[in-house]
């Protein structure tokens, strides 16, 4: 097998690896979007219908809450690099004889596999909670799915690339991540909005892979499947590019 | 014409305006274990980072098994094994699975990677540790397991940063008893840098003495140590002076010093020179109430060449200064 590719592999199973063997990490990633989906979601859902939102709410927040389990679940794969760099594993790859694009690559892809399972165990959680799951449209879902949590794992390494310090994470999971997820439309409608928010939220990349989530299983959103599905695309090779780009500037 | 694993032609890296590596010229030959000694920040590890390609010189040049460390990078990592001063292996894998990444990506074929990890780890004594978790091994274990994982790809050099620092003695005796084989058994050129002298000594055919980023001093230990002149015999005694006399019309020695109560004189194999001296004092009637022979370490070389001992870093404000901004500019 050509040596590039096996260093994509072995970069890829080193992240399952070492996802099934902490389960601990698995639980506790999926706990926080869990209460959302299962405090928030159940508690408001017979009490408020919003303006602009179709469906119940716990079906409104259902596609919401995947978006926040990809973002996070994704983000922490790719700034997990910067962990590599303190307990000194990122030496060795990077001076192994292989492209740099390689260890992205396959770093990339193992982070998107496993926030992918991330995703589809919250999917399952929330047909558990009576949310309705348009079935036939797993598989482009799933796509999307994949296609928004290997842009969150990019921009992860490209931070990560840039960033060497672990005291940053706080910081960024406070201002960058979690902004992002409630300005995505997750939790409420953006259309009605006050404008502020709702320009924010049209920059916030994550808004367009919720929306599309959302058609693709509840079957309403509130832009085009196609305007949301080509803002995905392009963010994902712009984050792509990025983290390609500053993970071949690193100097050991 | 003669093979060499390094060459380096007036190799400079900056760090601003410091200059860590400051035109070191030097050639390693196949087979030998080389040494660089020298304070932390003297520059070993800048120096051994621009040879595994890790960062790139500023100027001048270098090249490892024949390649170029700018132009060919691939190549030069390719025939090196590289063990790191701080761990760099993923604690939460087996030890198996941390050789298996690097044998991967290193172009081992499948078929031949379980073979040559179950050799690497024999080499270094943990056949039977392959299974676990990398998180569960002492420091001595990492290190040799890291050693094991710069074998994989049976490079024709290994670079050794600090490899038994942070070790206990006798965990460091026993890596010292593996790098020797890897050198007699398996001809690999090793390059390591070290501030233990008694390491470099025992262990090195050559070292290097750096300091401040320049070599200041070359050769094999018993050259160095021997450049300085020989050993010193202290003599008490309650007749120095006239012992003194004794001693020079003999021949025996030069540059004897009497001070109250005993005599320094230098020679060139004190221990044959002892009985002489005890002999001659004996058949004179002086009497000596104890001998002792001091003979030159590394770190009398260091110490003539610098002014200082090796073990001060840091005890100076300057000295620490100096590799504060280095970190900070490193960063």
């Amino acid at each position: 097998m050509n040596r590039e590719l096996t260093a994509v592999y072995f970069m890829w199973k080193r992240e399952m690896t070492r996802f099934f063997r902490s389960r601990s990490r698995i639980l506790g990633s999926l706990g926080f979007p869990f209460f959302f989906l299962a405090v928030l979601g159940t508690g408001l859902n017979g009490a408020i219908s919003l303006p602009g939102m179709q469906g119940d709410y716990l079906g409104f927040i259902a596609p919401g809450v995947l978006g926040m389990v990809l973002l996070t679940g994704s983000i922490f794969s790719g700034i997990i690099v910067i962990m590599d760099r303190q307990f000194g594993f990122l030496k060795e790859t990077l001076i192994a004889p292989v492209s740099r694009l390689s260890i992205v690559v396959g770093k990339s892809l193992g982070g998107m596999t496993t926030a992918v399972i991330q995703g589809l165990i919250m999917l399952l959680i929330a047909m558990l909670l009576g949310v309705q799951v348009e079935w036939s449209n797993i598989l482009p879902a799933v796509l999307l799915m994949a296609a928004i949590s290997l842009s969150f794992v990019s921009l992860g390494i490209a931070i990560a690339s840039v960033i060497e310090d672990i005291h940053g994470f706080q910081l960024l999971m406070n201002f960058f991540v979690f902004p992002m997820f409630f300005l995505s439309g997750a939790l409420f409608p953006i259309n009605n909005a006050p404008p502020l928010v709702r320009f924010f939220s049209y920059i916030d990349p994550l808004t367009y892979g919720v929306d599309g989530l959302r058609f693709l299983l509840s079957g309403h959103s509130s832009l085009p499947i196609a305007a949301s599905v080509t803002v995905v695309l392009a963010f994902f090779a712009l984050a792509t590019f990025l983290a390609a780009y500053l993970f071949s500037k690193i100097e050991g | 014409m003669m093979a060499y694993a390094i060459e380096t032609d007036n190799l400079v890296r900056k760090f601003g305006e410091l200059r860590a590596v400051d035109s070191v010229s030097l050639k390693v030959s196949e087979g030998e274990i080389f040494g660089l000694l020298g304070p932390n920040g003297a520059g070993k590890t800048t120096f051994i980072s621009m040879l595994v390609t890790m960062r790139k010189p500023t100027s001048g040049s270098a090249s490892v098994n024949g390649s170029d460390v700018v132009r060919e990078p691939g190549k030069v990592r390719q025939g090196i094994g590289i063990v790191f001063q701080d761990p760099s292996l993923d604690e939460e894998l087996t030890a198996y699975e941390n050789l298996e990444l690097h044998a991967a990506m290193y172009g081992v074929e499948g078929s031949e990677r379980e073979k040559r990890i179950g050799e690497v780890m024999r080499i270094v004594g943990l056949e039977d540790k392959l299974r676990d978790i990398v998180k569960t091994f002492s420091g001595g274990m990492r290190r040799r397991l890291e050693i094991a994982r710069g074998l994989l790809h049976y490079p024709k050099v290994l670079f050794l940063d600090e490899p038994t620092l942070g070790l206990d003695p006798q965990t460091r005796n026993a890596l010292w008893g593996y790098i020797r084989k890897l050198k007699e058994e398996h001809g690999i050129t090793i390059v390591m840098t070290t501030h233990y002298m008694e390491e470099a000594d025992s262990l090195c055919d050559r070292v290097a003495i750096i300091d401040h980023g320049k070599i200041i001093a070359l050769g094999a230990p018993e050259a160095l140590k021997s450049s300085l002149g020989g050993d010193t015999i202290t003599v008490m005694t309650n007749e120095p002076d006239r012992l003194k006399k004794l001693v020079e019309k003999k021949g025996m020695v030069e540059c004897a010093q009497p001070h109250d109560g005993k005599l320094t004189f230098c020679v060139a194999s004190g221990e044959k020179q002892i009985p002489a001296v005890v002999n001659l004092a004996r058949d004179s009637g002086i009497s000596i109430t104890s001998v002792s022979l001091h003979r030159p370490t590394l770190d009398d070389v260091f110490l003539h060449y610098t002014g200082k001992t090796i073990r001060e870093e840091g005890a100076s404000s300057m000295e620490s200064m100096r590799m504060r901004r280095m970190a900070r500019l490193r960063r």
